[in-house]
């Protein structure tokens, strides 16, 4: 925990004794109390429903991503948190406190907006010292914090500087201070990098992370892009239509995606179609649509006849003779030469298009070659008929 | 070559028209404010052409005319009062209009620019006539009212346009902080809107102050505001007293807003040149 927490005595919490949630209780009832929990929640817009039935209890101290292409509810979420949209069913508690009823200014969150939102009219001080303002913090400790959070976004003695003289990226910095500086229960971070450009992209990136980490407060993020989400988070919420698809860390949901969707949003993986022919315990050999069969390692025994999805990324396959198994005959479609690999788009029969992503040993293959690809038989997931995970 | 010569030749002449014509237009649209003002220091006592000698006797005269001073007086406070009535309105219209969703929303927000459409006429009329049939006399709560109507529509459009500028964020932000919706209103919001609110406020004023045709038949028996009283005055002669009143109308419905607009400037930079001073 950052050591400044000690300061923060000015806004204690009232514990009462018999107001442990129920969710608290089911846990062993002495089990921390989740930092952030929905429980059946919906969220409606008139008639159009945006969330329906999200539940998720959040660690104290997690960084967790709600990732998801845009119109999935997942902003929808993290503005309920905020108070910002009113839920239509069920309940948010924060720090095991029912807030459905608490308006969004007395409910202690941190909020960075893609747009970063500072006061354009405030110096930078005035604008980090905002939070602390409404909580009647004294003066000479607002200072003293103010520059602490100013030290910790490393822009030190920016007080006196009005937003328009900074830089996209030293907006945002600004932003997570002042979100910060009062020390909320949670930071709410609402696609905070996409506005900046790619290099300050990857900067804040791994910025916000270490500040996450030294301040241990519980982040709570949203982002459509799937390399923000790997390479920052705890835990990710893989969202679509307004439910939750998957949650697990970012290993799990990218190696063993539950559904078609969550395979195919995180990082375009291969799905082939086929019926299982033969069984072998756990080896099952699959007749793909495309006519040529392969052979996968399920963790589930098969029946033969059932219609699967054998899951493929582009990483785990290899082309020409290093091939170990399930050797797919086809044809160069197109190369992408990417210096120390390459992305190959391979037709293996009926129009089904594979992708591979390998490194380049030897010649590069061009458009039209004809070519081999292939993949150990563990190095694939299986999905059934319904596009879910067998496992 | 020779082509290229044609055409230069050609784009200067097109030059000199667009300029010819354009001085005409303001000498058109100046001409007459000029003839007023240069008239008015005149010494002659027949208010035309050519002038006989500097002379501020009109503006003497005015200054002791109980009439005039009654009637600038009546001018400035029904001005004053509507610019403040309007501003206060338009503020909480142009904010109800931009960040709240209710039944009728489009509706309301072309009723209330609908009066700065009417004729101003039948706009007048059209008054009198609801006071004639609830039976009341014409009254300054009346004539007040009146300017409230002509000058509120403009008040709105100028705030709603930059109150749509204004991110939402800003306020959600401020929330996020701790900020109830009253604090930050106050805070982020109408510092944000000032300048909109100085611009309307000076507008209402303007519009109130020079008002004629409305004000004809809205003001109560014995009353006059500037303009009914130079109408009334010109009825009887074209006196250069007259024209010293003109200029004085000019001086207040021109110098007020660029009065009003230098001050906000200067309230900017000294704001910048205090934080300046802090960054050092």
């Amino acid at each position: 925990m950052h050591e400044s927490l000690e300061t923060s005595a000015q806004t204690p919490r009232p514990e009462t004794a018999g107001g442990l949630p129920a969710g608290a209780a089911r846990d062993g009832g002495q089990l921390e109390k989740p930092a952030v929990e929905f429980r059946n929640i919906d969220i409606a817009y008139g008639k159009f429903v945006a969330v329906r039935n999200f539940s998720l209890a959040i660690r104290k101290g997690s960084f967790i991503t709600l990732l998801g292409p845009s119109g999935c509810g997942k902003t929808t979420i993290l503005r309920s948190i905020a108070g910002l949209v009113d839920i239509s069913a069920g309940q948010i508690s924060i720090g095991g406190k029912r807030v459905d009823d608490v308006p969004i200014y007395k409910r202690n969150i941190g909020l960075v907006f893609q747009s970063y939102a500072l006061f354009p009219h405030k110096n930078v001080f005035d604008n980090v010292a905002f939070g602390l303002k409404y909580r009647n913090v004294p003066k000479p400790e607002i200072a003293r914090r103010v520059s602490k959070a100013l030290e910790m976004v490393r822009l030190p003695g920016s007080e006196k500087k009005l937003p328009s003289q900074l830089s996209g990226g030293q907006q945002q910095r600004i932003a997570l201070a002042r979100a910060i500086v009062f020390e909320p229960e949670v930071l709410l971070l609402d696609e905070p990098l996409s506005a900046l450009d790619a290099n300050m992209r990857e900067e804040m990136r791994v910025e916000i992370k270490k500040i996450q980490k030294e301040t241990g407060i519980t982040a709570i993020f949203v982002t459509h892009d799937q390399e923000e989400a790997l390479s920052m988070s705890d835990q990710i919420v893989v969202m679509d239509a307004g439910t939750m698809e998957q949650i697990g860390s970012p290993e799990q949901v990218y190696e063993t995606p539950a559904t078609a969707f969550v395979a195919d949003f995180l990082g375009k993986a291969n799905m082939l179609p086929g019926v299982v022919s033969s069984v072998d315990g756990h080896k099952a050999t699959i007749t793909l649509s495309a006519g040529q069969a392969v052979t996968a390692v399920s963790p589930k025994v098969l029946t033969p006849g059932a219609r699967v999805s054998v899951v493929v990324r582009p990483q785990k396959l290899s082309v020409g003779a290093s091939v170990p198994a399930n050797k797919l005959a086809g044809r160069v479609v197109s190369t992408s030469y990417l210096g120390g690999s390459a992305i190959y788009e391979i037709d293996i029969g009926e129009r089904t298009i594979i992708r591979a992503n390998t490194p380049i040993d030897g010649k590069v293959a061009r458009e039209g070659e004809a070519i081999n690809v292939g993949f150990d038989p563990a190095g694939c997931v299986l999905l059934d008929e319904k596009g879910l995970r067998i496992a | 070559m020779i082509a290229g010569q044609h055409q230069d030749k050609e784009g200067r002449w097109a030059w000199r028209l667009t300029g010819f014509i354009t001085l005409c237009v303001y000498i058109f649209m100046f001409a007459p404010i000029i003839a007023t003002v240069v008239l008015s220091f005149n010494a002659s006592m027949f208010g035309g052409f050519p002038l006989t000698g500097f002379s501020l006797q009109w503006y003497a005269k005015l200054l002791s005319n109980e009439q005039v001073l009654t009637a600038f007086r009546t001018s400035m406070w029904i001005a004053f009062v509507t610019a403040a009535v309007t501003t206060l309105l338009g503020i909480i219209t142009a904010y109800a209009l931009v960040r709240f969703e209710f039944p009728g929303k489009a509706t309301f927000g072309t009723l209330v620019i609908l009066p700065a459409l009417v004729p101003e006429t039948i706009l007048g009329v059209g008054l009198l006539v609801l006071i004639k049939a609830v039976d009341q006399p014409r009254s300054m709560g009346l004539l007040l009212l009146g300017h409230i109507l002509l000058a509120l529509p403009y008040v709105v459009l100028i705030t709603q346009a930059r109150m749509v500028g204004i991110r939402r964020t800003y306020e959600e932000a401020a929330l996020s902080l701790g900020a109830s919706r009253i604090s930050s209103f106050r805070e982020i919001t109408l510092p944000l809107l000032i300048p909109a609110v100085v611009a309307s406020a000076l507008l209402a004023f303007t519009i109130s102050f020079d008002n004629t045709s409305a004000s004809l038949f809205w003001r109560p028996a014995g009353v006059e505001t500037m303009p009914t009283q130079i109408l009334s005055m010109l009825k009887i002669s074209i006196s250069p007293e007259i024209n010293a009143l003109g200029t004085v109308m000019i001086l207040v419905t021109v110098g007020i807003p660029l009065v009003g607009g230098l001050m906000l400037q200067g309230l900017t930079r000294l704001r910048k040149r205090v934080d300046a001073k802090g960054n050092a």
